[in-house]
C-alpha cells in the first residue's frame, strides 16, 4: 500500500479536507443528543416554551451544517479515490506495457487483466471509504463515550464494558467465518467447473450416456454448497442479534445503575436519555469499523497483488535506431543459448547461424524442441541468456527495442485479433497505413477473398477476440496484419496450422512473388513447407540437429531425415519424387 | 415480474415450513425489538428525579426489558436460520435443475451458446437469484414489519405526533428517489464504461505479447487513458450522488427526531392541547422510535433494486428451463446387438434452412468398412457424425444401424455402439483412471492398464507423479497428444462396433502423431470406421471417402477411382506434395 501512496500526492488537500469535514459532522451530530437532554430538563422541567422552539431550532441546524459537511466530505472522498484510482490505473497499465515477456511471463496474462482492473477498483475503493469512514466510526465511538464520561463518569462504566464485548465479538465472528466463506466459494468453484467441463464434453457425455451420472456428480457439488453455506450462515447470523442483545442489556444497565444515580440526584432524566442516545451510536459505529475491516484487508491485498507488477523491473533498451545495414549476415547468431526464467534447463542452447538479407531460414522439429523461442530471440522479445544475437549487424541488446520491434513482422502460433474494423487490424503494424496497402497484404495472405465479400468490407467489425471469423479466416489476417508496411523481417510461427494445403501452398507462392526483399523466418513441422527455403535449421530439444538446405539435410541430418521419411512413407513418397 | 417471483416461490415449496418460520420468528422478533423503546421509556419514568426513583417499578420493568431483549435476539437468530436453509435448499433445487435441463437439451441449443453464457446461468444467475430473491425477500418483509410496527407503538403513545411522523414520510422518499434518479444515468454510464475498460484491458495486456512486437504499446495506452478517465469522471459523479443517500436520509431523519422533540415537549409542558400530555419517559421511547424509523426505508429501496436484479436472473434461468427438450424414447426399442452395418439412404439436412448443406445423400457401409470424410476446414464434415450419433435429426430422408432405422431405436442404445474420439479432446478433472474408465466405470485396474498399453500411453502415464492415479484437467500440463491417447483408450477399454475419429493432429509433434496413428490403427482393426482426415495420408487404405466442400458432398469413391476422377480430390491430394 505504501508505494502506492504516491499515487494520491495530488489529492491531499482532499485527503485531508475529507475526513476533516466528516468529523465535523460527527460533532454536530453527538451534539443532538446532548442538545435534546438541554430541551427536556431546561424546557420541560421549566415549562419554558421558548426555550424548546430554540433547542429544536437549533436542532435543524445543526442537521442542515451536519448535512452540508457531509455531502462535501462524499464528494472530497469520491474525487480523491476516483482520481488516485484513474492515475494508478494509467501508470500500472503504462509500466506493463514496459515489461519484457518475462516480466509478463512471471505473472501471468489473465492475472495482469485482474489486477489493472478489479484489483485497482478494489483499492479505489478502500481509499473512497477510507476516508468517509476511517475517521468517522472511531470518532463516533470515542466522541460517544467521551460525553458519556462527561455527563457521568461512573455510569459511563457501562459503555467500558459493554464496547469491548461488542468488539470482542464482532471478532470471534469474523475470524471464523472468513474461512469459511472461503470454503463455500471453492465449492461454487467446484459446481462451475464441473458444469464447464460438462459444457465442454456434451458430445462425449451424451455418447456414453452418462447423464445421470453427471447429475448426481453436480447434485452432490450443490449439496456441498447449501451444506458449507448453512453452516457459515449459521455463526454469521450470531452477529446481529447479539450486538442487539449486548446493546439493549448495556441501556438496560445503564437505566437501573442511572435510577440509582438519578435518585442521588447526580444524574438528571434527559442526561438518561442522552446516555441510551449515545450507546446506540457506538453499536452502530462498532458494525460499521466491522465493515470497514474487511473492505480494507481486501483493499491491502489488492495493493500487495499490484505492487507485484511495479516491482518488476521494465525492459531494458539500447539507443541505436537506424543500425548500419549488414546484408550478407542480416540475422546472426553466436552461440546463443536460452533459458526461461522459471525453467531449470535450456530452452535454446549453442546455436550459431546467419541469414541473408531477403533469404528464408525454416525452423523445424518436434514440439518443445525450442522452435519458437528462437525465433523470439530475434526481435528481442527475450533476450539471450548466452552469446549475441545480431541483426543489420548490431547486437539486438544495442538496438532501440521499438524500432527493432517495426522492422519485423510477427504471425504468432494462435491468431488473435482485437476489437475495431477490419482495417483497423490491419494498421497495427504501420498506423495509418492505406487501403492499396492493406489489400495488397491481404492478397498476399489469401485474405482478400474473403474480406472483399464481407458486407462492409475492411470496415467489417472484428468482435472482441475475433469471434466472428473462422480460425482459418483469423489466422490469414493476422498473417497480413504483419505483412502490412513491408517488413524488414517476417516470422511465421506455424502460422498456416488451420490453412488446407491448396491456401497454404497459394500464400506461399505469394510470399515469394510480392515480399521478395523480406527476410523470412518460418517455423512449420511439415518439412513440404519448408523446402523451397535457403537454409533450414533442425531443433532437438533445444540444440541444433542440423543447418542446411533440403538436400543437403536429406542427405546429412538423421534427424531431419526421419522426420522427411516418416511424413513421405504416410504420404506417397512417389508423388514427390 | 409477478410470474417469475412465483416460480421462484414454487421451488421454495418444499421447504414452506421454512417459510412459515421466518415470517413467524420476523413478526416475534422484530415486534419484540419495538417493544424495547417502550420499556425503557417507562424506565424513565421511573427515575423523575433526585428522590423520586420509584425502584420497585423499576427493578421490574429492567428484568421485563431483559427478558424481552433475550427472546427477540433468540427470534431474530431463529429467523436467520430459517432464512439461510430456506434459500439454500431452494437454489440448490433450482441449481439442480437447470443441470438436469443441460443433459436434456439438444445439442444444438448448446452449439448455439457459448459456454461461459451457460455457465453463467448455472453459477452465477442463480446466485443472484440467491442473495437478491430470498434473503432480499426477508429483508424487505421484515422491513415492512418494522415500519408498520414502528407506526403502531408510536400512535399508542401520542396518534397525533404519530401522524405528523406518517405526514413527514414521503420526504425520506421524494430525497431518496431524486438521488436515485439523479444517480441512475451516471450509474449506467459508469458500467457501460468499466465494461469498455475490462475489455481493452483484456484484449491488450491479455494479448501484451502482441502489443509489444507490434510496437502499439502508446496506442494503446492512449486508447485506455480515454477510457480510463472518462471512467474516473463518470465514476466520481456516480458514488458522489449514492453516497449522497446516506446523509440526506440522516438529515431528514434528524428533522423528524426534532419535530418529535419539539412536540413531545411542548406536549409534556401542557403547551398545546392539540398535542395531548406526554411523560418525558414516553418522549424518550418515541424519541428511539424516531431514530429508526427511516431505516427500513432505507433498506427497502436497496433491496427494491437488488429484487429487480435478481428478477432478471431468474428470468434468465427460467428462460432455460422452458427449452425444448430431447423427447424421452424410453419406449422405443433396444439395439441389443450391432455388426456395423449402417444405410444412409437419401438424406438431407441443414443447421439453417436458409443454407442447403446435405442433400439426397446415400452411402452403404458394410460392417467393417473404413470410410473417410475430408475436405477443406470448415466444410461440414463433422455434421455425418452428428447425424449419425443423432445429435441432430435428419430432415428426411433415413439412416439405419443393422437395418433399423436410427429414429425407431433409443439413442443411448444407438450410441453405445460408437466409440467416438473428437478432435476436442475432452478430460475432465479427477485421475487418469477415472478419465479412461469413463465409458466403463466397472472396469478393473488390469484392463485399464490393458486398454492404456493397447494405444501406447502406458509409458507417459507410468511417468506421471502418482501414475493411474493422477490427477489430471483440462489444463493440468499433459499435452494435447497425450490427451487425446487417453481419449483413444477410454475408446479401447468400451470396445464398440462402431468407430468415429476425427484425427486432429495439427497440434501435435510428430512423435506423438505417430504414437496416435498407431494407436488409430490398432483400434480400427475389424470395426466399422469413420475417419474425418485433416491430412490425407492417412486414409488412402479406407474403402471409401468422401469428399465435402461448403457442406456437399462432391465426391464419393475409393482413392484409385477419385484419383483417376482428376475432380477436387485428386487436386487436393496433390497440392500436398507441391511446394
Amino acid at each position: 500500500m505504501k508505494k502506492l501512496l504516491k499515487y494520491l500526492k495530488n489529492y491531499k488537500k482532499e485527503l485531508v479536507f475529507g475526513p476533516f469535514f466528516k468529523l465535523l459532522e460527527a460533532i454536530f451530530e453527538l451534539m443532538v443528543p446532548m442538545v435534546m437532554a438541554k430541551m427536556i430538563d431546561k424546557g420541560i422541567a421549566g415549562n419554558d416554551s421558548g426555550y424548546i422552539f430554540k433547542m429544536t431550532g437549533l436542532i435543524v441546524l445543526l442537521g442542515i451544517c451536519g448535512l452540508g459537511f457531509a455531502l462535501t466530505c462524499q464528494y472530497l472522498a469520491a474525487r480523491c479515490a476516483y482520481g488516485f484510482g484513474t492515475e494508478l490505473r494509467e501508470a500500472l497499465f503504462s509500466h506493463i506495457n514496459k515489461l519484457s515477456y518475462s516480466g509478463i511471463d512471471r505473472i501471468g496474462t489473465s492475472s495482469l487483466v485482474n489486477r489493472l482492473t478489479n484489483d485497482t477498483m478494489t483499492v479505489q475503493n478502500g481509499v473512497n471509504m477510507f476516508i468517509r469512514l476511517a475517521v468517522r466510526a472511531p470518532f463516533l465511538v470515542i466522541g460517544a463515550a467521551t460525553m458519556a464520561v462527561m455527563i457521568d463518569v461512573k455510569l459511563s462504566l457501562v459503555f467500558f464494558v459493554a464496547a469491548p464485548l461488542i468488539s470482542f465479538v464482532i471478532f470471534v465472528i469474523m475470524r471464523k467465518t472468513v474461512p469459511m466463506y472461503k470454503r463455500t466459494q471453492k465449492n461454487l468453484d467446484r459446481a462451475a467447473m464441473l458444469t464447464r467441463e460438462n459444457l465442454e464434453g456434451t458430445r462425449v457425455i451424451r455418447a456414453f450416456s452418462r447423464q445421470q451420472e453427471e447429475i448426481d456428480e453436480f447434485r452432490e457439488a450443490v449439496d456441498e454448497i447449501a451444506d458449507s453455506s448453512i453452516a457459515v450462515g449459521k455463526i454469521s447470523a450470531i452477529l446481529n442479534p447479539v450486538a442487539f442483545m449486548v446493546m439493549n442489556l448495556g441501556i438496560a444497565a445503564i437505566i437501573w445503575f442511572g435510577g440509582v444515580r438519578i435518585d442521588n440526584g447526580r444524574l438528571t432524566q434527559g442526561e438518561l436519555t442522552a446516555f441510551t442516545n449515545y450507546m446506540t451510536q457506538i453499536l452502530l459505529a462498532l458494525v460499521v469499523l466491522a465493515n470497514l475491516i474487511v473492505i480494507f484487508t481486501k483493499a491491502f491485498a489488492a495493493a500487495a497483488r499490484i505492487n507485484e507488477i511495479f516491482d518488476i523491473a521494465p525492459e531494458e533498451s539500447g539507443d541505436i535506431e537506424a543500425p548500419v545495414s549488414e546484408d550478407r549476415h542480416f540475422i546472426e547468431f553466436q552461440n546463443v543459448s536460452f533459458t526461461y526464467e522459471t525453467a531449470g534447463d535450456c530452452s535454446v542452447r549453442d546455436v550459431t547461424l546467419s541469414v541473408g538479407k531477403g533469404q528464408t531460414l525454416g525452423i523445424i522439429g518436434a514440439t518443445g524442441s525450442g522452435k519458437t523461442t528462437l525465433a523470439n530471440l530475434i526481435p528481442c522479445y527475450y533476450r539471450a541468456t548466452q552469446g549475441e544475437v545480431r541483426v543489420g549487424g548490431v547486437s539486438v541488446n544495442d538496438w532501440e527495442l521499438d524500432s527493432l520491434r517495426q522492422v519485423v513482422g510477427y504471425v504468432p502460433q494462435r491468431a488473435v485479433l482485437f476489437s475495431g474494423t477490419v482495417r483497423e487490424n490491419m494498421q497495427w503494424r504501420k498506423p495509418g497505413a492505406s487501403d492499396e496497402e492493406i489489400i495488397s497484404a491481404l492478397r498476399t495472405a489469401q485474405a482478400w477473398e474473403f474480406v472483399s465479400k464481407l458486407p462492409n468490407g475492411l470496415d467489417t467489425l472484428v468482435s472482441q477476440g475475433g469471434k466472428n471469423f473462422s480460425g482459418g479466416q483469423k489466422q490469414r489476417l493476422s498473417i497480413a496484419r504483419a505483412l502490412v508496411g513491408r517488413p524488414d523481417i517476417l516470422i511465421l510461427d506455424d502460422s498456416t496450422s488451420a490453412l488446407d494445403y491448396a491456401t497454404d501452398l497459394a500464400f506461399r507462392k505469394a510470399l515469394r512473388a510480392e515480399m521478395a526483399g523480406t527476410t523470412v523466418i518460418m517455423i512449420s513441422q511439415r518439412t513440404t513447407s519448408l523446402m523451397e527455403a535457403d537454409s533450414i535449421i533442425v531443433m532437438d530439444e533445444g540444440e541444433t540437429a542440423g543447418i542446411g538446405t533440403h538436400e543437403e539435410l536429406v542427405e546429412s541430418c538423421p534427424v531431419y531425415r526421419e522426420i522427411y521419411i516418416s511424413q513421405m512413407n504416410s504420404k506417397e513418397a512417389g508423388a514427390n519424387a | 415480474m409477478l410470474k417469475t417471483l412465483k416460480r421462484v416461490f414454487s421451488y421454495a415449496r418444499p421447504y414452506i415450513g421454512y417459510f412459515v418460520l421466518t415470517v413467524l420468528f420476523a413478526v416475534l422478533g422484530v415486534s419484540l425489538s419495538l417493544a424495547v423503546p417502550i420499556f425503557i421509556g417507562r424506565a424513565v419514568d421511573c427515575c423523575i428525579c433526585k428522590g423520586m426513583v420509584d425502584y420497585d417499578e423499576l427493578k421490574k420493568i429492567v428484568a421485563e426489558l431483559a427478558v424481552i431483549v433475550a427472546a427477540s435476539t433468540l427470534f431474530q437468530w431463529l429467523m436467520s436460520l430459517c432464512t439461510n436453509k430456506l434459500s439454500f435448499l431452494t437454489v440448490r433445487d433450482l441449481r439442480s435443475d437447470v443441470f438436469n435441463k443441460l443433459e436434456r437439451v439438444p445439442i444444438k441449443y448448446i452449439d448455439s451458446r457459448t459456454k461461459g453464457e451457460l455457465t453463467s446461468r448455472v453459477i452465477n444467475d442463480i446466485e443472484i437469484v440467491s442473495d437478491g430473491l430470498l434473503q432480499g425477500f426477508t429483508q424487505f418483509f421484515s422491513g415492512i414489519i418494522t415500519i408498520i410496527g414502528t407506526l403502531i407503538f408510536m400512535m399508542t403513545i401520542n396518534i397525533r405526533i404519530a401522524l405528523v411522523v406518517v405526514l413527514m414520510t414521503p420526504l425520506s422518499f421524494i430525497a431518496a428517489s431524486c438521488i436515485t434518479k439523479a444517480a441512475h444515468d451516471s450509474y449506467m454510464k459508469q458500467s457501460k464504461l468499466r465494461g469498455d475498460m475490462v475489455g481493452l484491458a483484456e484484449e491488450c495486456a491479455g494479448n501484451q505479447k502482441l502489443v509489444k512486437a507490434f510496437v502499439y504499446g502508446e496506442r494503446a495506452e492512449e486508447r485506455f487513458a480515454e477510457i480510463n478517465r472518462e471512467y474516473g469522471k463518470v465514476g466520481l459523479k456516480a458514488t458522489f450522488f449514492s453516497s449522497m443517500t446516506n446523509p440526506t436520509t440522516r438529515f431528514v431523519n434528524g428533522l423528524i427526531y426534532a419535530a418529535v422533540g419539539v412536540m413531545g415537549s411542548l406536549g409534556a409542558i401542557g403547551y398545546s392541547s392539540f398535542i395531548g400530555k406526554m411523560s418525558v419517559g414516553k418522549l424518550s421511547s418515541f424519541l428511539a422510535y424516531s431514530n429508526q424509523y427511516t431505516k427500513p426505508f432505507n433498506e427497502i429501496s436497496g433491496v427494491i433494486a437488488e429484487l429487480q436484479n435478481a428478477v432478471a436472473s431468474a428470468g434468465r434461468v427460467f428462460d432455460l428451463l422452458d427449452e425444448e427438450e430431447v423427447p424421452d424414447d424410453s419406449d422405443k426399442e433396444q439395439l441389443t446387438s450391432c455388426t456395423g452395418e449402417l444405410r444412409f439412404s437419401h438424406v438431407n439436412f441443414s443447421y439453417d434452412p436458409e443454407v442447403k448443406l446435405i442433400q439426397d445423400f446415400s452411402l452403404d457401409v458394410k460392417a467393417g468398412e473404413r470410410v473417410a470424410i475430408v475436405g477443406p476446414t470448415g466444410c461440414g464434415k463433422s455434421t455425418i457424425i452428428n447425424l449419425l450419433l443423432r445429435f441432430y435429426d435428419v430432415e428426411s430422408g433415413s439412416i439405419s444401424i443393422n437395418g433399423k432405422d436410427i429414429s425407431d431405436i433409443t439413442r443411448d442404445s444407438l450410441r453405445s455402439c460408437f466409440g467416438m474420439v473428437l478432435q476436442e479432446t475432452w478430460v475432465f478433472t479427477g485421475t487418469v483412471a477415472e478419465n479412461i474408465a469413463y465409458g466403463a466405470p466397472e472396469a478393473s485396474r488390469e484392463q485399464i492398464i490393458a486398454a492404456a498399453k493397447a494405444v501406447h500411453a502406458h509409458g507417459f502415464i507410468k511417468r506421471l507423479p502418482d501414475g493411474y492415479d493422477t490427477v489430471i484437467s483440462e489444463n493440468s500440463g499433459l499435452s494435447q497428444g497425450q490427451k487425446q491417447l487417453i481419449c483413444i483408450a477410454r475408446i479401447m477399454l468400451m470396445d464398440p462396433p462402431i468407430l468415429i475419429l476425427d484425427e486432429a493432429t495439427s497440434s501435435i509433434d510428430l512423435r506423438t502423431e505417430q504414437r496416435v496413428q498407431r494407436a488409430f490403427a490398432k483400434l480400427m482393426e475389424g470395426r466399422t470406421s469413420f475417419v474425418i482426415a485433416h491430412r490425407l495420408s492417412t486414409i488412402k487404405n479406407c474403402d471409401v471417402i468422401l469428399v465435402m466442400k461448403q457442406g456437399n458432398i462432391i465426391e464419393q469413391g475409393s482413392h484409385e477411382e477419385l484419383m483417376k476422377n482428376k475432380g477436387f480430390y485428386s487436386e487436393l491430394y496433390n497440392s500436398q506434395f507441391a511446394s
